[in-house]
């Protein structure tokens, strides 16, 4: 249990310890910043970090810490380590360069040169992380602690304000004082609507009820997001400290986070970070001496993708099948067990301490005239910089794409990016220079949706896309609804049968007045939005829909259907692919062209992989 | 069935049903503890599940073939998830999906292969989409894979 005095003891103390890592500190103590998460654990973090801890005992070296963080947000450089006070920024490093990193910088005071991110190299300057490209255009507000804190240590989240948003909103706000500064913040929703947080509250805190909730929504389930899981493995406590804030402003004295149990690191990070909680009296009854109480349990989603619809997810914790049901009553009214329940997701929970800290004029400052504050996203696909990043909304889609993500790799040519996850829309090159807020995306045929970013390139089928995302939601689809449930069965139905070079220009037509249908009269924003994928490639990419169907061509030659192989004179008949082929299509003289019979090829691609002159070509 | 039947499962699910049960929408947390102790929820966990909790079999049925987690077969040893997650299906993960079940015979999307040692699944985002394509073997992740290391992989099991 910490007291008011306490807190402000802790924070002072552990701040002076961590404040290094964030701002410019004379000293001679190293701290040795290692990202821990899911996928720099993958390519060898944690040996990374026992190797350092080894090294730096034998070395017999004082003043020098190792801490594992939470996502930095590079991924693709992974894994990554900072050296600070300097910010030093080593990529891609293996477990055994850490003693050229312990021996050379440590010890020798030099930097390894080879071993540090290309970019943070400015002729003989080393640029600090900070002042990397890909963070230099960035502002972190949901992601303010990630990669500097070490997500275990509550003591580190207290240095960096935490639970000051909180003893502020019990000790100084009225519940009303709350609600009106999210409102006047004009925080909105980040997990897919948009709709005003603060409304969302003054609707609960408004709507009758002895008994109230408090939910989480942290069912990140749109393939290419993973942002939540990021905040909750790297932040966990700014979760916690947010509900808190909620439950006492809309009146709830229980919260619930809900987890797909897709993601069991960020299930144990939250869970150690609720205990710690608990035991320092930031959850549980009489919170900083006030009367106000408020609990905190985790509930695991069993994948299913429609849970992340507020309605089928409160159906989840119930126990039920997670099936939406028609709205209204809205949550806020009748809710969780039937009681006014206010439902959050990860991210919009992430920006509450600091609006209430900082005020909503600061955070109103941020942004264009409708979408205030920051997103986040997840750049991922044909990108250079794929990782994690948070940007000022109204920022372009070209600086984010070909700024902070470095642009397309190998030299190919852009050709879309794609929004939302299976909600969203495909936008090309043109509409490149828009402002990325929620109004633009949806004008766009897009929309924010929870923040997954994926770019595609000249070799990305825009069909085949379109038919990725059919698939998703037609295996997704709860089937309480005939639109949802048929309609997406169809359209996949009609985009096989292009994509197999079967369709014909009345199944586009076919295609449009199903997507219609479907948007227009599906119970939920699963089957009103899962005909966008369809609607905005049509929109912008018709001439690859009428590619397939009128002239039985990929133009991306990404449909195996509608690919030709062949052989160009580059071969110089080694007999390799003949007898590579499995179905023995291929034929031709020792030392002369081969040649493919397109009747018996099963366009499996094994001749392509072993020829060594690049003879054989898709067309 | 029998293999995972064992007496200390059945304690341990004794135990899990005694910490949930009671508590408000209790069904799933012990429906997750069983897939974990069990590596599935077979109909005769889920028939005893209903006198214990007094839920319709039926009504317990309905929610473990709704969620994806919950599996009704015991799975492999090793359950392969190859990620088809957008930012891996852009970056063909379909061919590294084609590749693993080339390269152990009979195994389908969704099946586990005739020794009982491999479950192939095709999975939703997990996230790691800075590493794509991906691949997961239990616990074990593999990034920024292709086509021609799959055999290595999978021969390490």
């Amino acid at each position: 249990m910490l007291t008011i005095e306490q807190l402000h003891d802790v924070k002072e103390k552990v701040f002076k310890e961590v404040a290094l890592r964030t701002q410019p500190v004379d000293t001679t103590i190293n701290h040795i910043c290692i990202c821990g998460v899911s996928g720099c654990a993958s390519s060898g973090a944690l040996k990374i970090e026992d190797q350092f801890k080894s090294l730096i005992a034998q070395r017999g070296l004082e003043g020098v810490e190792v801490i594992t963080t939470g996502c930095m947000g590079l991924c693709k450089a992974g894994p990554i380590v900072i050296v600070y006070p300097e910010g030093t920024f080593y990529t891609a490093v293996k477990p055994d360069d850490v003693q050229r990193i312990v021996d050379g910088h440590l010890i020798g005071k030099e930097p390894v040169v080879d071993l540090i991110y290309e970019e943070s190299k400015a002729g003989d300057t080393l640029l600090s992380i900070k002042d990397v490209d890909f963070y230099k255009y960035q502002k972190r507000i949901a992601l303010k602690n990630l990669g500097i804190i070490n997500p275990d240590s509550l003591e580190e989240y207290i240095a960096y304000d935490g639970y000051q948003a909180l003893l502020k909103a019990l000790t100084k706000m009225t519940r009303e004082e709350v609600i009106q500064t999210i409102k006047d913040s004009g925080l909105r929703g980040r997990g897919g609507g948009g709709f005003t947080t603060g409304m969302k509250w003054e609707f609960t805190y408004k709507a009758a009820g002895d008994q109230k909730y408090v939910i989480c929504n942290a069912d990140e389930g749109d393939p290419g997001a993973f942002m939540d899981r990021s905040v909750l493995e790297g932040d966990p406590h700014a979760i916690i400290e947010a509900m808190a804030i909620a439950g006492y402003a809309v009146g709830a004295s229980q919260g619930y986070v809900y987890i797909r149990a897709e993601y069991p690191g960020a299930v144990a990070q939250l869970g150690k970070a609720i205990v710690q909680a608990k035991e320092a009296g930031f959850l549980g009854s009489g919170i900083f001496g006030t009367d106000f109480g408020f609990d905190l349990e985790i509930r695991l989603g069993a994948g299913a993708f429609v849970c992340g619809e507020e309605t089928a997810l409160i159906a989840s914790i119930e126990g039920f099948r997670g099936m939406p049901r028609p709205r209204p009553p809205f949550p806020a009214v009748k809710g969780l067990w039937g009681k006014p329940t206010l439902i959050n997701n990860v991210e919009t929970y992430a920006n509450v301490a600091q609006v209430i800290l900082n005020g909503a004029d600061w955070f109103n400052s941020i942004g264009t005239e409708k979408s205030k504050g920051t997103k986040v996203f997840a750049l991922g696909g044909k990108i250079k910089n794929t990782g994690l990043l948070e940007i000022p909304m109204g920022t372009t889609l070209r600086e984010v794409i070909f700024g902070i993500g470095g642009g397309i790799p190998n030299g190919k040519k852009f050709k879309a990016v794609q929004t939302g996850g299976p909600s969203g829309g495909c936008i090309p090159e043109a509409y490149l220079d828009t402002e990325i807020d929620y109004d633009n995306l949806i004008k766009l045929g897009s929309m924010m949706g929870s923040g997954g970013m994926i770019v595609m390139d000249e070799d990305n089928c825009m069909v085949d896309i379109a038919k990725f995302f059919l698939e998703f939601t037609v295996e997704e689809s709860c089937g309480k609804c005939a639109p949802c449930r048929e309609g997406t069965r169809q359209m996949l139905r009609i985009l096989e049968k292009i994509t197999e070079g079967n369709g014909t220009l009345e199944d586009i037509d076919r295609l449009e007045a199903l997507a219609k249908t479907t948007q227009t009269s599906s119970l939920c924003g699963l089957g009103q939005s899962a005909a966008n994928p369809v609607v905005s490639t049509l929109r912008y990419f018709r001439d690859e829909y009428i590619a397939h169907v009128v002239d039985g061509k990929c133009p991306a030659k990404a449909c195996k259907n509608l690919a030709v192989y062949n052989i160009t004179d580059k071969c110089i008949g080694c007999t390799l692919c003949a007898r590579k082929c499995p179905v023995h299509a291929i034929a031709g003289e020792r030392k002369q062209v081969h040649a493919i019979d397109p009747a018996v090829c099963i366009k499996c691609g094994l001749c392509i992989d072993n020829c060594k002159f690049h003879a054989i070509v898709v067309e | 069935m029998s293999k995972v039947c064992t007496e200390e499962n059945f304690q341990e699910l004794q135990q899990a049903i005694a910490t949930h049960a009671g508590k408000k929408g209790s069904l799933m947390p012990i429906l997750n503890d069983c897939q974990r102790i069990y590596g599935c929820v077979p109909k005769k966990i889920q028939l005893y599940l209903s006198e214990k909790l007094g839920i319709p079999f039926a009504e317990i049925y309905g929610v473990v073939t709704f969620y994806s987690q919950f599996s009704i077969e015991p799975k492999g040893d090793y359950v392969i998830g190859v990620c088809l997650g957008t930012a891996c299906y852009v970056k063909e993960a379909q061919k590294i999906l084609d590749e693993v079940k080339a390269k152990i015979p009979d195994l389908e999307v969704g099946k586990t292969s005739a020794d009982g040692k491999f479950t192939l699944e095709a999975t939703r985002c997990i996230g790691a989409c800075g590493l794509a394509p991906v691949m997961t073997i239990n616990e074990d992740t593999y990034g920024n894979l292709t086509k021609s290391q799959v055999e290595a992989i999978i021969k390490k099991y």
